[in-house]
């Protein structure tokens, strides 16, 4: 008798158990268009994509009108902690699961990296806005990964170039120690030999590190020009303020890699005024983009960054050509969206490229003194415009298989 | 006569419990259940009932497990990937890293007892995570991406997943009955030995160190070969599988389903890797205040584990009969 | 000029900086020295009270205008008060049994409040402003010294000797060690052991808590600041052996100097020089270095 209770105990726990895995079931999705964003949501990249992100997503999907051919447009998001393997598993679980049809990748390379292998694999749209290293439309280009805001060859060329033009010719590095500080360092390396400039050293932080004294201390006795910044976000706020608390600022001048209008409005204008900077878009650029900024405003309480335009535009044309074309098959999309142009807020004149590459103009802009600026952030005077393919990787440079 | 026809007849059921659970775990794919979800936990669960083998059946706390799943993860994800091994020889090498850093680090940390021999385990476990960051071969933050299936033995392709979840089952099942022949073996019962009484031990003459060191190595290479079936499964390693909040969670799962039983492991794994999966989407941060609330719950008040407290409960009644 | 090929301004910087994390190392090995000696647990809430003593001076420079000389007093009591909650409900039940279980269940509360605040504060980090009197730099002409870190340093060693010279020299502090070696003993004699034993871990906690208020100008204070000190005080206990209170204050305060001066020969091994260093003493010296065998 009670023999039979404990093998029906046993059975419930058993069960129990398998309850607890009940939410991993496998469901497929038919009738909706599913758009993921997977990004940093609450680590040292939040602020430039995270919950903005998501925000300027949402807002291309109502500007479609919530649904398109009777079919409803749904939005999911995760955080993936800037951890690769987060990422990449939550990404193959929406494909598998979810019936996710297009993943927008946020901010961090390796994740990037990781999503877009996990895409093709799946054969699944994927768009990478956040991250920046060209690998994704070079070495590991593949058919099914556009990148569309920026990288790191965009960035080289613009801030390196105007660096060593301006006085700056011998370097040192600091360097996120992860696949986009590498590939940024390295993009810049290129550039500034190429402009006749020469590279001293480097040395490599870990992400998100919390106390940058002693990479500062071993910059400064190389005694170079001048200090590259090869990280991003909260790690360029915080190499920042310590290299004023150092008085490294004295005897090197710093050039911000990768810089966000997010980054100036937490810095301040006293801080970073002079400070170069390249782009892809900028609040204050046009009408068009000032009338959208003040909408994205509204809702979140601060100005858009160039990713979260970036969200949006892409957002936006992917929808325009599911809805010109009347499916979401994968292949069939990816097609028609590299045979239009981009013609938004974001970009004009803009088209996909055979490595999967979004070709449009970059600006090189400079921060305003504090004297110059009219308004809440009115941070920067554009100093320079790069037409078209000026900014990116050429043919003849890129290792992308597809793009022969 | 009571103690030892009670212990019979719970033998006796559990051997029967076990062939229900399975049962269970090979119809789980086609019952519903996402087979890369079924994957991770097993491979959890096989971690844990190495750490078991340890912490259960020989009462050493080796507070920094998870080096050897990390080592063993990135040297299988390498060998497969970037030189070209078969996934059972790459298996195979993750299973014998666990063995070689198992060696060397228990040789080192063998020296001290009991809380000692904990912080010693995290300490060495922290360096080998610091080293792990900076080897080129590893990509650091980024972990080592793209490991491909392959094929078992050239015969069975494991694209497929499964194929992949059946394999990875096969391997579990064979984990805890070699954990089971372990326990039950002469040198098993020397074990138990040193875990209730140590001094007595080494009066009656056993090297007691000697023995330890082999039950630390041995666990080890099963954890080992947890991490080297995780990367060929799910395709990457990464730094969060030498992490020491992995170290953690593998003693939380020993604890809450049973330290010192055979199934309470795998009770463990399944429920915090099903609750980190229900829960991660919805609460963030929550999980982390979860876990650690589990672990206070425990050590306070739930010492045995679900599996312990379930065969307590078992033994009692069997007494409380006239 | 230069120290073997080195300039001497990175040489010092480096040293210096090498000094203030010895600070720590010292300050918080010597608050588990106490914890440990006292209650035989093995305290990894330590680096989570470490981590809530910076919280409280932010949150009181933020919300209630506390400046950074009250915060010193203010976050120690705080989190020290938690400390005793914390001995009291949960860690009295610990202590006739197995100490992994003390380990494990102050491992799981350290979880718990890294996670309350990584869900309230997210895990970018606050800053936390230098006070003013201590801002700014001094040139000692072969090098340029930030004033607050110097303070820092003078600061820890100051706690450190108060600390050690109350339980090595003070009636208080023998009725301590006794309770230790002998807690039935020590009660019959009139001493209110259990009162002693919470209060114990409240100042440990308040410890940790200083430690924490000192290191929030320099660093970013994040829910995870914790964490991955606690584990290098960890060696650091170990190397030092678990003995002797002074033998912890040295031992800390050594180990921030070698790291420091890996940094500037060999700085990939920083990370790690500590552990290696544990694992040779242990080799040699299991006990540690100024360890008494049990």
């Amino acid at each position: 008798m009670k023999l039979k209770k404990l093998t029906a105990a046993c059975t419930l726990a058993c069960a129990a158990m398998l309850g607890a895995v009940a939410p991993a079931q496998a469901q497929i999705s038919g009738d909706t268009i599913k758009i993921g964003i997977i990004t940093d949501m609450s680590g040292l990249y939040s602020d430039i994509d995270g919950q903005g992100g998501l925000e300027a997503i949402r807002m291309a999907v109502a500007d479609m009108g919530g649904a398109i051919n009777g079919k409803k447009i749904e939005v999911v998001y995760a955080d993936h902690q800037n951890k690769a393997d987060v990422a990449a598993a939550k990404a193959r679980e929406w494909f598998d699961t979810q019936g996710v049809d297009m993943l927008i990748g946020g901010t961090n390379s390796g994740t990037a990296l990781a999503m877009a292998r996990v895409a093709a694999e799946k054969k699944k749209v994927f768009i990478a806005i956040g991250a920046a290293t060209a690998a994704l439309t070079n070495e590991q280009c593949n058919a099914y990964t556009v990148h569309w805001a920026y990288d790191t060859v965009a960035l080289a060329k613009g801030t390196g170039n105007a660096v060593v033009k301006a006085g700056g010719k011998s370097w040192y590095f600091l360097t996120a120690d992860y696949a986009f500080g590498a590939q940024l360092q390295n993009d810049t390396t290129n550039v500034v030999k190429a402009a006749g400039g020469t590279i001293v050293g480097s040395v490599k932080h870990p992400l998100s590190a919390s106390d940058f004294s002693s990479f500062l201390l071993q910059a400064q006795s190389s005694k170079a020009q001048i200090l590259g910044l090869a990280n991003a976000g909260g790690d360029t706020i915080n190499a920042i303020k310590a290299a004023n608390e150092f008085g490294i600022t004295k005897t090197m001048k710093l050039a911000g890699l990768l810089v966000f209008i997010n980054d100036i409005h937490s810095l301040g204008l006293k801080t970073t005024q002079g400070l170069y900077l390249t782009d892809s878009w900028y609040w204050n650029r046009d009408a068009e983009s000032r009338a959208w900024s003040r909408k994205f405003f509204e809702k979140m309480k601060r100005m858009p960054s160039s990713i979260q335009a970036g969200d949006y535009s892409a957002t936006l044309n992917y929808l325009q050509a599911v809805k010109a074309i009347g499916t979401d098959d994968a292949d069939k999309v990816l097609t028609k969206m590299k045979a239009t142009k981009i013609n938004d807020m974001f970009a004009k004149g803009g088209f996909i490229r055979g490595d999967g590459r979004m070709v449009h103009d970059m600006y090189l802009m400079q921060v305003k003194s504090p004297d110059k600026s009219t308004e809440p952030w009115d941070y920067y005077n554009v100093v320079q415009t790069f037409k078209g393919e000026e900014a990116w990787t050429t043919k003849a440079e890129s290792k992308c298989a597809l793009w022969k | 006569m009571s103690t030892s026809l009670a212990d019979d007849k719970i033998n006796r059921w559990s051997k029967i419990t076990w062939g229900v659970g399975l049962a269970l775990l090979v119809a789980a794919p086609f019952i519903g259940v996402y087979p890369i979800f079924m994957i991770k936990a097993l491979c959890f669960a096989i971690f844990a009932c190495a750490f078991n083998l340890l912490l259960g059946y020989t009462g050493l706390l080796s507070f920094g497990h998870a080096a050897y799943l990390g080592a063993a993860a990135y040297v299988t994800g390498w060998l497969v990937r970037s030189a070209g091994f078969s996934p059972e020889l790459g298996i195979l090498a993750g299973a014998l890293s666990g063995t070689v850093l198992g060696a060397i680090v228990g040789f080192i940390a063998i020296r001290r007892q009991g809380i000692y021999f904990a912080m010693i385990t995290l300490a060495m476990a922290q360096m080998i995570y610091f080293l792990w960051l900076q080897a080129p071969f590893t990509g650091g933050e980024d972990g080592l991406q793209g490991v491909p299936r392959g094929t078992l033995f050239g015969l069975i392709p494991l694209q497929n997943d499964l194929v992949m979840y059946f394999v990875v089952l096969a391997a579990f099942v064979l984990v805890f009955l070699a954990v089971i022949r372990i326990v039950h073996s002469p040198y098993g019962q020397v074990l138990k030995a040193i875990r209730e009484n140590e001094p007595r031990a080494i009066s009656l003459g056993y090297d007691v160190d000697k023995y330890k060191l082999l039950a630390f190595v041995l666990s080890t290479t099963l954890a080992g070969l947890a991490g080297a079936l995780k990367t060929v499964a799910l395709g990457f390693a990464t730094l969060s599988d030498a992490h020491w909040s992995l170290s953690g969670e593998v003693v939380l799962m020993t604890l809450l389903g049973g330290m010192g039983t055979f199934a309470g492991p795998v009770v463990g794994a399944f429920t915090i890797i099903g609750l980190q999966n229900f829960l991660a989407d919805r609460v963030g941060s929550w999980v982390t205040v979860i876990i650690g609330v589990i672990f206070v719950v425990c050590v306070v008040g739930f010492r045995r584990g679900f599996v312990g407290e379930l065969l307590a409960w078992l033994k009692r009644r069997q007494f409380g009969k006239p | 000029m230069e120290i073997f090929g080195i300039p001497i301004q990175a040489f010092m910087g480096q040293l210096l900086l090498g000094l203030v994390n010895g600070s720590f190392y010292a300050m918080l090995s010597l608050g588990l020295a106490v914890i440990f000696g006292l209650l035989g647990i093995v305290n990894f809430a330590h680096g989570a009270l470490y981590m809530m003593g910076a919280y409280v001076a932010w949150l009181g420079a933020e919300y209630a205008g506390i400046g950074f000389w009250w915060s010193l007093l203010l976050a120690p009591l705080v989190v020290g008060a938690l400390g005793v909650v914390i001995e009291r409900t949960l860690l009295k039940h610990l202590y006739k049994i197995d100490p992994i279980y003390g380990l494990l269940l102050t491992f799981g509360l350290a979880l718990i409040a890294e996670g309350l605040f990584r869900e309230q504060f997210g895990v970018s980090g606050q800053q936390y402003e230098v006070p003013e009197l201590l801002q700014g730099a001094t040139n000692l002409g072969f090098m340029i010294l930030p004033n607050y870190r110097g303070f820092v340093v003078f600061a820890s060693l100051l706690v450190c000797l108060v600390t050690w010279y109350t339980i090595e020299r003070t009636r208080l502090g023998s009725y301590l060690r006794a309770g230790t070696e002998n807690p039935s003993l020590v009660q019959a004699f009139g001493v209110n052991v259990p009162m002693m034993v919470m209060l114990t871990y409240g100042a440990g906690a308040g410890l940790a808590a200083l430690a924490g208020v000192l290191a929030a100008p320099i660093i970013q204070i994040t829910p995870l600041m914790g964490s991955n000190l606690i584990i290098v005080v960890f060696a650091v206990v170990v190397i030092g052996g678990m003995g002797s209170i002074l033998g912890s204050i040295v031992t800390g305060l050594a180990l921030g100097l070698v790291e420091g001066l890996t940094k500037v020969f060999y700085p990939e091994a920083s990370s790690i020089v500590v552990f290696v260093i544990m694992a040779i003493v242990l080799m040699i010296r299991p006990a540690g270095l100024f360890g008494k065998e049990k």
